[in-house]
């Protein structure tokens, strides 16, 4: 599980996150939505240590991360796992380079068992073959699902993902929501996702929390989210035409 | 301003020197560099001290127009200006535009491409990987790039002067060979390896720190050799200074 207490964070005089409290639970996802510059990348960015609040505590099953340095962070770092908005795949190293880089790293594996993990992370998101194409002959989704693949390679107890579905067709979004939520199911990891696609909140969402002017706003599951009096998580829920022909119709 | 930049440089290079997560993995990565910064380097450092050296012992040539002085003090004038100063300091400034530039570039665009916060997440010490077997490349490869420029300006001084006429190669070989002092070729060391440490730690300081797209990478490239050259000019003159 990990718990956020009372973030702050700020760029200069803007002041992105003012105090946010939540908890996620493991085995679920956990999905941060808002509009942009909400402050959910920045939330996120705090969360696995790449941003430091300047207020506030994030614990990982009860270990305070934001007061851990370089070194006590490692054990906790080889449990995360993030897919990043555009993959940030390591583009000098093949597909299957990128998957075992973190168990070279790390593990005293032998050569043949990493190429076995990485064929697994390959099959179990579909792109079996793929070993040796360079990030640059993927496409986006492709990439996605690499991106995913170098994500589980460790087994992660956190997952995080930013923007999983951004510049990807309709279908494919779906089948990477379908992956988190059965990787999320498998490895019984607390998966945070950044988002702001409505399939997704209403696919996936265990818990939703929806940030405004930095600041939380409303929390709660998918199934509560259409039918909450809040008029601005309506206006960002409802904001497509779709949408609100769904909330009409419903 | 300057003083903050410093700072933040001082900081990149403790966490640099940080205790590496898998040796093998670094040494891979050194072999590398020293290939992409030595091996590569070899052809344009090569060209340019070849003619270096042959002009430099044509203008010499053309300057002493005495009956008095000997020919032999051509070869001389050539060989200490080479080792001293013209072999470390000109591949120096041409390394600090091809390497520096190739580094800066490359850790920027993994930096706008979110592969160094990928790197971090996953608790590897992304200036160590990053920068390190850089580091270590240019420590060793550049020094190994000046004796090979002090030989082949030595060896186009030979070639320039006696295709020209300048100077008869037995006295430009006496010249050279003639109160010759390995202290020099220390200094010319001395030089090379500040210079190799400067190249790549200004380079990818410049590149790990940039912020926003392609626009923002090119410039900080952009800068990042431009203070370089200023940082070894500066250098050179101390190092000079203090050794000589």
């Amino acid at each position: 599980m990990i718990e956020i207490q009372n973030i702050h964070k700020s760029f200069g005089d803007n002041h992105v996150l003012r105090g946010i409290d939540a908890k996620f639970e493991a085995g679920k996802i956990s999905l941060i939505i808002g509009g942009s510059g909400s402050g959910k990348s920045t939330l996120l960015k705090c969360m696995v240590g790449l941003h430091a609040p300047e207020q506030g505590k994030v614990l990982y099953q009860g270990e305070d991360f934001t007061r851990m340095d370089f070194e006590t962070r490692i054990p906790i770092r080889k449990e995360i796992g993030m897919l990043f908005q555009n993959s940030a795949l390591f583009d000098s190293m093949t597909v299957e380079q990128n998957i075992i880089f973190p168990l070279e790293m790390f593990t005293e594996m032998s050569r043949s068992e990493k190429i076995d993990r990485a064929n697994f992370c390959l099959e179990r998101v579909n792109l079996v073959g793929n070993n040796k194409l360079y990030p640059a002959e993927l496409s986006g989704g492709m990439k996605k699902r690499v991106g995913i693949a170098r994500a589980i390679s460790m087994s992660p107890k956190y997952l995080f993902v930013d923007e999983p579905n951004s510049g990807l067709d309709p279908e494919t979004a779906i089948v990477i929501d379908e992956l988190i939520a059965e990787l999320t199911e498998e490895y019984q990891c607390t998966t945070v996702v950044v988002t702001h696609d409505m399939n997704s909140v209403m696919g996936i969402g265990n818990y939703i929390l929806f940030l405004h002017q930095g600041q939380k706003w409303w929390e709660g599951s998918n199934k509560e989210i259409t039918h909450s009096d809040l008029e601005e998580l309506n206006n960002f829920v409802f904001a497509s035409p779709f949408m609100k022909v769904a909330k009409e119709r419903f | 301003m300057f003083f903050t930049y410093f700072g933040r440089y001082l900081l990149l290079l403790k966490a640099v020197f940080r205790r590496p997560e898998k040796w093998k993995i670094y040494w891979k990565e050194i072999i590398h560099e020293m290939n992409e910064i030595g091996v590569g380097s070899l052809g344009l450092v090569a060209i340019i001290s070849t003619f270096v050296g042959a002009v430099m012992t044509m203008q010499i040539a053309f300057q002493l127009v005495s009956d008095l002085i000997p020919n032999s003090v051509i070869g001389q004038i050539n060989r200490d200006s080479s080792i001293l100063e013209l072999s470390p300091t000109i591949t120096a400034l041409v390394l600090a535009g091809k390497v520096g530039s190739s580094i800066s570039s490359q850790i920027g665009s993994m930096r706008v491409t979110e592969q160094i916060d990928a790197l971090e997440i996953m608790g590897i010490n992304a200036p160590g990987y990053l920068i390190l077997p850089k580091i270590l490349a240019g420590i060793t490869m550049i020094p190994a790039l000046v004796i090979i420029s002090i030989f082949l300006a030595l060896t186009g001084g030979l070639l320039g002067g006696s295709l020209s006429g300048a100077v008869t190669p037995e006295d430009y070989i006496n010249g050279i060979t003639d109160g010759f002092r390995g202290y020099t070729v220390a200094v010319a060391l001395v030089k090379a390896f500040v210079f190799g440490f400067i190249i790549t730690t200004v380079s990818a300081f410049k590149g790990f720190y940039v912020r926003g797209g392609a626009l923002e990478v090119g410039q900080a490239s952009t800068r990042g050799v431009v203070i370089s050259c200023i940082t070894i000019l500066v250098a050179d003159y101390i190092v000079t200074a203090l050794m000589l």
